[in-house]
């Protein structure tokens, strides 16, 4: 078990897991999310109140979903840099947090565009909508925190205190549907029960959202390899692995 | 198929701009994203590359030309 546990710590080693998963990875991902997608917005039924707005969805819950899961994998990482100061885990909170302010305002894009024609308004600061500004802002914070301070050490720690602060804005996201009043809809998947639309909708939906967690998965390796190469530059492994790739 | 005709999956309704802006926009940035994230790693690489190259043409010649002088680069931690 430790072994393992000193292993994943090892730049190194990860760097070779990654470049054999990555292949699956970008694979799967697209083939699952282009599945999702076409299925959505072209053979899902039309929803009977909302009409083909609703079609949105087959992005928007996948991107909102894996905003959120982002920053919760980040925090786990996060608790890992400050109690065991392992190196891969704040290399991978620096990697992924420009993903996770991506698939943020994506979601916050999208369900502003769903908005328009379902509630008749682009933006209300109910919430919901505003617990996940205040994420994007978060993810804001925490890349330009990372990028103020110049020793990776502190920055490191720093980074990983503010990630551990935010994470309590998670479940207000969570539960704002059901705490508050909110023009939002409840969520569309939860662990305990059976979705409430029929399968042709919900189907299509959890293909996205895995095809994404999957194309998550590629984007995270492929960045984490880029930042292990930029801090183990001198080492001697690097010098193998650039040399080599040469000829 | 929920459509009829393909002009019928375009407009939707009266929907379309709405659903074709938002599946637009996410393929413009999760591509770019990716595009960018692929491009940097490969930049990365080439910059280590060439440093080592540059390392070894200057063992290389050091044996002809020895420094008159060398300065040495201190590195001043900031915590």
């Amino acid at each position: 078990m430790w072994q393992f546990f000193h292993k994943l710590g090892s730049p190194k080693w990860f760097f070779g897991i990654a470049t054999r998963l990555m292949p699956w990875l970008l694979v799967g991902g697209v083939a699952l999310l282009l599945t999702g997608i076409v299925w959505g917005l072209a053979f899902a039924p039309k929803d009977y109140l909302q009409g083909n707005s609703y079609r949105i969805i087959f992005i928007h819950v996948p991107t909102a979903f894996l905003a959120q899961s982002v920053y919760v994998m980040m925090a786990v990482a996060a608790v890992v840099t400050l109690v065991w100061r392992m190196k891969l885990a704040d290399v991978f909170v620096k990697a992924v947090a420009p993903v996770g302010l991506v698939l943020c305002f994506l979601s916050l894009f999208t369900g502003a565009v769903w908005g328009k024609p379902t509630w008749g308004t682009w933006w209300v600061w109910d919430a919901r909508l505003t617990s996940m500004l205040i994420l994007l802002f978060l993810y804001g914070g925490v890349i330009a925190l990372d990028r103020a301070i110049n020793d990776e050490k502190s920055a490191a720690r720093a980074v990983a205190v503010l990630v551990l602060v935010g994470v309590v804005n998670i479940p207000i996201i969570q539960y704002s549907v059901e705490w508050w009043n909110t023009l939002h809809q409840p969520s569309t998947f939860k662990l305990t029960e059976k979705p409430a639309m029929p399968a042709e909708m919900w189907v299509p939906l959890l293909l996205s959202v895995l095809g994404l967690y999957l194309l998550f998965g590629w984007l995270a390796c492929l960045r984490m390899q880029t930042e292990i190469l930029l801090r183990e530059q001198r080492t001697r492994w690097v010098k193998e692995f650039v040399m080599a790739g040469r000829g | 198929m929920a459509f009829d005709s393909f002009s019928a999956f375009v407009v939707m309704e009266g929907h379309g701009p709405y659903v074709w802006a938002c599946y637009g926009v996410f393929f413009l940035l999760m591509i770019g994203l990716m595009a960018i994230s692929l491009r940097r790693r490969r930049a990365v690489i080439e910059s280590c590359r060439r440093g080592f190259e540059h390392q070894a043409d200057g063992h290389s010649q050091q044996a002809s030309q020895q420094p008159v002088a060398a300065f040495t680069r201190i590195k001043v931690s900031q915590d």
